[in-house]
């Protein structure tokens, strides 16, 4: 099954109780292609919700257009949009049981029951859930419930997946499983699908294309790479985790983290150093002072000042660690090196 | 790839207008709001203005004349205070009852429930012989003097009421977060001061709902207080009883029956607010409920003062009456026997018919009027249970909500007497619907309505709006939503509210001691027959037939949950 999703001009009103209206989608235009995984990204807040409720044909758009292959959906019901929508929650019906729950949409769909079972147990089977086919939903656990959320959302193969923050809800060791799992579930049905997440990890291990959205509107649609290498604006820069911006005017600091800028064609005025930037090197050509240090998971973390470039995070591995005494004390002086590609030309 | 064709999305409509589910949701509006716009506001609003209106004119002095007589400030004080006194004492003794029922768990809790629910759904006029059969003449509790007073039907309303705080302030206990009181008894706070400045202030809403729909039921009792309260004690619904049966003075009546509507209106008023900051408090935690501790070192003093006053209210005050009308029931002048029982046979002079036939005549109404009350509660729930996008919409949704609920507080002797006096000739037509058979099972049907929308109307209200959108974008129609999500959850609270329809209209005295053809009595009816008349044979007969028409009433509630109990696991 083939077909685009267009969205024009988007405007989607949010209505609180008290009748007071905000705007939740601004003027926003979107395309996803036959078979692409575009993930939609912004802080709670942003809209991303909104927008997909009103591709899922929930919200009324207040303007523009949404199309499907070209065809205009405004008027069309969400139940024949043939769009699929998988919740936060999972939201499984709790009086079906797991099978019930994985076959609704193909028994909404009228499909004859042998075929129903089949495509029953083979979502199943995709999802890692063979022989939870007659369990009650009440015993399942957090990250089998949106197993079973998505193999039901998947069974009657719809021409778009919506998923609404599928994995927040899950703790994080099981979200960054099931992320690739994801990813692996709709590449393997070919499913085109868009992926609203706050969180950028799921967002990059899921998605051919990243959307940030921020305000109501799109600041960037780009691949995973592109995007974290060149963020569009400054705005999405930070929401991507950047910490200090050094303006490229030439001088000393400025040069030395442009060594560290992949595919560098120039141009753009500002650098942006994160977290993955800079690593001690004795014989680096940045000065810092640490201010605070303290063990990750896997990593020592260092708050550092660099001079000419503002507080930006380390990361070192732990290894030849003792314990917290063996930790750089606030005050110590190091020398930094950008690593390469780690440093972003924004713009 | 895809072995199922979408369809295409062909019939769409431009804009959000469809007029054909418009026109299906204002159908299934327009179907119980003609109902009670037929059979409850017509006749309350008929009987009400016959009194104001005198010779073609409108006449309110007849306020002022009821209002200046002394009599009446009388019966509105004795209502008042009834409704107040049996509403704390039913809170004072159901709080503890809530605790022990519904945050802790011991062997043969779910007996317990059940019979603590028990009274709730005896008919009235079975409540009041069966206090008459304690506090009167002989019986065990006689040396009070409490028969014809007010401490008796006090103690009866609490008997009556005593389940509703149990079951509505256990529930809203049960979804407490536990946590809270933990965190107090963690900051140093001793379990009693744990329990009076964190558990009983976050209990508040639902006692204040518990307490304003007690409030309510207390002060428009009727069977109980006509039973018991004996002569010269009044309370305002009983009193509109006597004005129109007695001295046939309408005026006197339409202005106690406003009364009682304002009174009714701020009861309801408060329930609804209480309500809404109930749904709002209300965070479900599944979590564990401990195990009664009553001894060992595990043993909390909550726990046994909450066994103790559990216990004396189950023995004393629920258990005492019941055993009493049924022993009494075995009591013959010959002494003890089945005498009675096989008086139920027998037409006694002037009552119209056999306890059998009028058993026959209960069942038969009943189960009209629970088919009746179950399809128009049942729209009700489902048009209330809606949230729609638009203001106006969502305004005129609460109002229905509010609505139906009038007839729970609207004396049940004007909607009787109301029926009987507006519907001989209904809107100028030439059609009297008096004679109809259907008219009692109809005024029946009113009374349960508003019980019966509180039973389904918080099920299908806690079902999470996205899963109707879950089951929408999975290609379910909006027909087919409500058919396969809300029906099923539904289903289960639908045993409940057919018993409780039924339970309701077995016991209905007040509106229908006006409906009712004087040949064919219902059990209530020829009850309170019985009991007006003197003699022992006649009230041991009664006691009979009270025992006969709680056990009819019993054996239906118990149908009613086993239907609950097979219709799907628990959400």
């Amino acid at each position: 099954m083939s077909g685009d999703l267009a969205v024009r001009d988007l405007v989607v009103l949010y209505r609180d109780d008290d009748g007071s209206v905000a705007t939740a989608v601004d003027h926003l235009d979107l395309d996803v292609a036959t078979g692409e995984v575009v993930a939609l990204l912004g802080p709670s807040g942003s809209g991303k919700s909104s927008l997909l409720r009103a591709v899922a044909g929930l919200e009324p758009a207040a303007a523009g257009r949404i199309t499907w292959d070209g065809e205009d959906l405004a008027g069309v019901p969400a139940h024949r949009r043939g769009f699929g929508l998988m919740f936060q929650d999972g939201q499984l019906f709790g009086h079906r049981d797991v099978a019930g729950n994985v076959a609704f949409g193909l028994q909404m769909q009228r499909v004859p029951a042998r075929e129903r079972a089949e495509r029953t147990r083979e979502l199943l089977d995709l999802v890692g859930l063979a022989g939870f086919a007659h369990r009650a939903v009440s015993t399942l656990s957090g990250g089998e419930r949106q197993r079973v959320a998505l193999a039901r959302s998947l069974a009657p193969r719809p021409r778009l997946l919506l998923l609404d923050e599928p994995l927040s809800a899950l703790d994080r060791a099981l979200r960054e499983r099931l992320a690739d799992e994801v990813r692996e579930a709709l590449v393997a049905t070919g499913t085109t699908a868009l992926f609203v997440t706050h969180d950028h990890d799921e967002a990059f291990a899921v998605a051919d294309r990243i959307a940030v959205m921020d305000l109501g509107r799109l600041l960037q649609v780009d691949t995973p790479p592109r995007l974290w290498q060149s963020p569009a604006t400054r705005r999405v820069a930070e929401f991507l985790g950047y910490e200090a911006f050094v303006a490229d005017d030439g001088g000393p600091v400025a040069r030395a983290l442009a060594a560290g800028v992949a595919r560098d064609g120039g141009g753009a005025p500002l650098l942006a150093v994160g977290p993955a930037s800079l690593e001690v090197a004795d014989d680096g050509p940045l000065v810092a002072t640490v201010r605070a240090a303290g063990f990750r998971r896997g990593v020592v973390e260092l708050a550092a000042d660099v001079e000419g470039v503002g507080e930006v995070t380390l990361v070192e591995r732990t290894a030849g660690r003792s314990g917290a005494g063996d930790l750089p004390r606030p005050g110590t002086s190091l020398r930094l090196r950008p690593v390469a590609g780690g440093v972003a030309r924004v713009g | 790839m895809s072995a199922v064709a979408w369809p295409r999305p062909g019939r769409a409509l431009p804009g959000r207008w469809r007029p054909g589910r418009a026109a299906a949701w204002g159908l299934a509006a327009a179907v119980p709001l003609a109902f009670l716009g037929v059979f409850f506001a017509l006749p309350v609003v008929g009987l009400v203005a016959r009194g104001f209106w005198t010779d073609g004119a409108l006449d309110l002095s007849g306020f002022a004349d009821v209002m200046s007589r002394p009599h009446t400030w009388r019966v509105i004080g004795i209502t008042l205070g009834q409704a107040t006194v049996g509403t704390a004492v039913a809170v004072v003794l159901g709080v503890p009852g809530a605790h022990l029922l519904y945050r802790t768990r011991f062997r043969g809790q779910g007996l317990l429930r059940g019979l603590v629910a028990v009274p709730f759904v005896l008919p009235t006029v079975v409540v009041g012989v069966a206090f008459r059969s304690v506090l009167g003449g002989n019986g065990p509790l006689a040396f009070l003097g409490w028969d014809g007073t007010f401490a008796g039907v006090v103690a009866a309303l609490v008997f009556f009421n005593y389940t509703v705080v149990v079951r509505t302030v256990g529930a809203f206990w049960a979804g407490l977060d536990p946590r809270t009181e933990q965190a107090a008894r963690a900051l140093g706070a001793s379990p009693a001061r744990a329990f009076w400045s964190v558990t009983l202030p976050a209990l508040a809403p639902g006692i204040a709902s518990a307490a304003s729909i007690v409030f309510l039921f207390c002060a428009t009792a009727f069977g109980v207080v006509l039973v018991l309260g004996g002569v010269g004690y009044g309370t305002v619904e009983t009193e509109i009883w006597v004005q129109t049966t007695q001295f046939l003075d309408l005026r006197a009546a339409a202005v106690l029956s406003v009364v009682q509507l304002v009174v009714v209106t701020a009861a309801l008023w408060v329930a609804g607010h209480a309500r809404r900051r109930r749904e709002q408090a209300l965070t479900r935690v599944p979590e564990a409920v401990p195990p009664l501790a009553l001894r060992g070192p595990q043993a909390k003093a909550g726990d046994r003062w909450a066994a103790g006053v559990t216990g004396a209210v189950i023995v004393v005050l629920l258990g005492l009456p019941m055993a009493s009308l049924v022993v009494r029931s075995l009591h013959t002048r010959d002494g003890w026997g089945l005498g009675n029982y096989a008086a139920l046979d027998r037409r006694g002079f002037g009552l119209g018919a056999s306890g059998w036939e009028a058993a026959a005549t209960s069942l038969r109404v009943a189960v009209d009027a629970t088919l009746i009350a179950v399809v128009v509660a049942g729209l009700v729930a489902l048009i209330a249970s809606r949230r729609p996008r638009t203001r106006g919409l969502r305004r005129a949704v609460g109002a229905l909500d509010a609505v139906v609920m009038l007839p729970l507080g609207v004396s049940a002797v004007t909607v009787g007497f109301g029926i009987l006096i507006t519907l001989n000739r209904p809107f100028g037509l030439d059609l009297d619907l008096r004679a109809s058979p259907m008219l009692l099972p109809i005024a029946q049907a009113v009374v349960a309505v508003p019980l019966v929308v509180r039973t389904v109307l918080p099920v299908l209200r806690a079902i999470d709006t996205r899963l109707h959108e879950a089951a929408a974008v999975l290609g379910a129609s909006p027909f087919r939503v409500l058919r396969h999500v809300d029906w099923p959850v539904a289903a289960r609270s639908l045993g409940l509210a057919v018993g409780l329809a039924f339970a309701v209209s077995l016991g209905e005295f007040g509106a229908t001691s006006f409906l009712v053809r004087p040949e064919s009595p219902t059990l209530p009816v020829l009850i309170y027959r019985l009991i007006g008349r003197p003699g022992a044979d006649n009230l041991g007969t009664a006691m009979a037939a009270s025992v006969l028409l709680a056990g009819l009433t019993a054996v239906v509630m118990a149908l009613a949950e086993r239907l609950r109990g097979t219709q799907g696991s628990d959400v």
